[in-house]
């Protein structure tokens, strides 16, 4: 199978580390935001960007398909 | 009319209501072994998106996630971080399985693993495994059956009349109807499920606390530790965050069912763009948690806090609520059950005992013994959940534990030309040994890991050593089916 594109790679690892590997640094209650608490606040707001960063990774992952292959 | 009747009522009507849009769709079909499993590979972007919602908001999600909200606290928040990192593993791994489907004819994950590493006796073991991990899983969904009969009865209905009643219907449904009617009954059933996570997400905080901000106020100056890991728990602390969630999101295809739903899909790219967008579905989780951390201050002592979604709804809402919410609750339970309960009993027919037991049987006989299946897995689940009492989130965590002993050879399989068969299933029986022995001897978490990612650890290291030491002799089956794999692109 062909590899990722590295870039696809890197904005897939983004998601990873902030809900992830950052888990020390946003797990706690204050500030709360919209009344939530920092914690789930965090994980929310990444759950809405982890689309658009998979998007971003889409489009690379499109641009880099050979002209014959069949697009959709 | 009692509460109780009403509410039943209310629950079995919508029941009726799935199984009816699911046997409709399985009318004026000629049910062969490929229509039934795969549903004759031609979904498009919004089946298979409805086919594998269906499948990760279960019983768990509805009561598992909101129950260890209520008891456990802080450490719940992992499910919102695996399951959105799930699909973005899904983006690298599924299209490429797609592709190999169709080039090959696939129809199950162990088809995969017989196509890829040409050893009938790995993608055996493939099947083992992931049948054993099933019955945790499904024992899940039937309890879940139970625990909402019981309390939507007001505690007139017992839980073992109620679980027997569910996998009879279960069996029935399966029986019918296939792949295809789950696909459709998983529409009813993510309405409902929508409309009641946002109306008990909302309802009950503004009820008892004016609002969801209020309530999370109360809920940080009465039990401040509650909000943050480790919890009301002693050992679930930020390196076992990190642990499960990595093992669950790793895991999440790898189970026989998600892997199977790809080959339904169109084309890869449909599988893609799903990965994109899977991710806002988690979202719905976030109302059912509020429900959970609302039942610790307006319920506090429940001993079993599966029940602290649904007994929170019954003190708040009337009685026909109550009714909706169980019946989103059980068609949540009834979907992704039969789904298990297909996979499995198709794994069984069609990779375990076919390829080596019985290699005449036609299709037609593997789709029949397939049926039978059914029914003997709906038998062993039912008895296994009738003589349990373990959590909900522990029955998923216990199935996670064991399919994702297939990642190794799966992402390795896919993207590394020098792994082999003996290495992956050498390391697989590693990771599932690993696994079972730490959690019987009740070493999960060990140093504060989860004992399944210790477990894919190790079997990690297994197979790249074990394929850089064994190389494949030319013209053996393994480097055939390797070479035509890469000639797959």
């Amino acid at each position: 199978m062909r590899k990722p594109a590295p870039g696809a790679l890197l904005l897939a690892l983004i998601p990873f580390v902030t809900m992830c590997f950052a888990v020390p640094l946003w797990d706690r209650i204050e500030p709360m935001v919209l009344g939530l608490p920092f914690n789930l606040f965090w994980l929310i707001a990444w759950i809405v960007l982890t689309p658009l960063c998979m998007w971003a990774a889409y489009r690379l992952e499109r641009a880099r398909r050979t002209p014959g292959e069949r697009l959709p | 009319m009692s509460p109780a009747v009403l509410c039943l009522s209310t629950i079995l009507g919508i029941v009726a209501l799935g199984t009816a849009v699911g046997f409709l769709a399985g009318v004026h079909r000629r049910m062969d072994l490929e229509q039934w499993t795969v549903g004759g590979r031609g979904f498009g972007v919004v089946l298979i998106f409805l086919l594998m919602a269906g499948e990760v908001y279960t019983t768990f999600a509805f009561l598992g996630a909101s129950g260890w909200a209520y008891s456990r606290g802080g450490p719940v928040l992992y499910v919102l971080a695996y399951l959105t990192l799930a699909y973005v593993v899904s983006f690298f791994i599924l299209p490429q399985i797609w592709e190999v489907g169709r080039k090959h004819g696939l129809q199950t994950q162990s088809d995969f693993f017989l196509v890829r590493y040409g050893s009938k006796y790995l993608a055996g073991l493939v099947c083992v495994v992931g049948i054993i991990s099933f019955v945790p899983y499904l024992q899940l969904q039937i309890t879940g059956v139970g625990i909402i009969v019981s309390v939507a009865s007001y505690d007139g209905i017992g839980r073992t009349p109620a679980m027997v009643g569910a996998v009879v219907l279960l069996v029935a449904f399966v029986f019918a109807s296939g792949v295809r009617a789950v696909a459709w009954v998983s529409i009813v059933k993510d309405v409902l499920m929508v409309f009641a996570a946002l109306a008990i997400g909302i309802g009950v905080p503004s009820m008892h606390f004016g609002g969801i901000a209020p309530m999370f106020a109360a809920l940080a100056h009465a039990r401040p530790a509650h909000l943050t890991m480790p919890g009301a728990t002693a050992n679930l602390g930020h390196a076992w965050f990190v642990s499960t969630v990595l093992l669950t999101s790793f895991g999440f295809y790898m189970w026989p069912h998600g892997f199977g739903a790809t080959f339904t899909a169109k084309s890869a790219d449909t599988l893609r763009r799903n990965a994109v967008v899977m991710p806002l579905y988690t979202l719905t989780l976030v109302f059912i948690f509020f429900a959970g951390f609302a039942a610790v201050l307006v319920l506090p002592g429940l001993s079993n806090g599966d029940l602290a979604l649904l007994t929170v709804v019954r003190k708040s809402f009337p009685p026909w609520f109550l009714g909706v919410v169980g019946g989103a609750g059980a068609l949540t339970a009834m979907v992704p059950a039969s789904i298990f309960i297909l996979t499995a009993a198709t794994l069984f027919a069609k990779n375990l005992y076919r390829p080596l037991l019985a290699p005449t049987m036609t299709d037609d006989q593997v789709a029949r013994l397939a049926r039978a299946m059914v029914i003997v897995l709906g038998l062993i689940s039912l008895s296994l959940a009738v003589f349990s009492t373990t959590s909900l989130v522990s029955l998923l965590l216990t199935g996670y534990a064991g399919v994702t002993q297939f990642f190794p050879g799966v992402v390795l399989g896919l993207y590394w030309k020098r792994v082999t068969a003996p290495a992956v299933f050498v390391g697989m029986i590693a990771g599932v040994v690993a696994a079972v022995f730490l959690m019987l001897s009740h070493r999960d978490p060990l140093f504060g890991l989860s004992a399944g990612f210790l477990a894919l650890c190790l079997n990690f290291l297994i197979v790249i050593g074990l394929s850089l030491l064994t190389t494949a002799p030319a013209g053996d089956a393994a480097t055939a089916a390797a070479d035509s794999w890469s000639e797959a692109r």
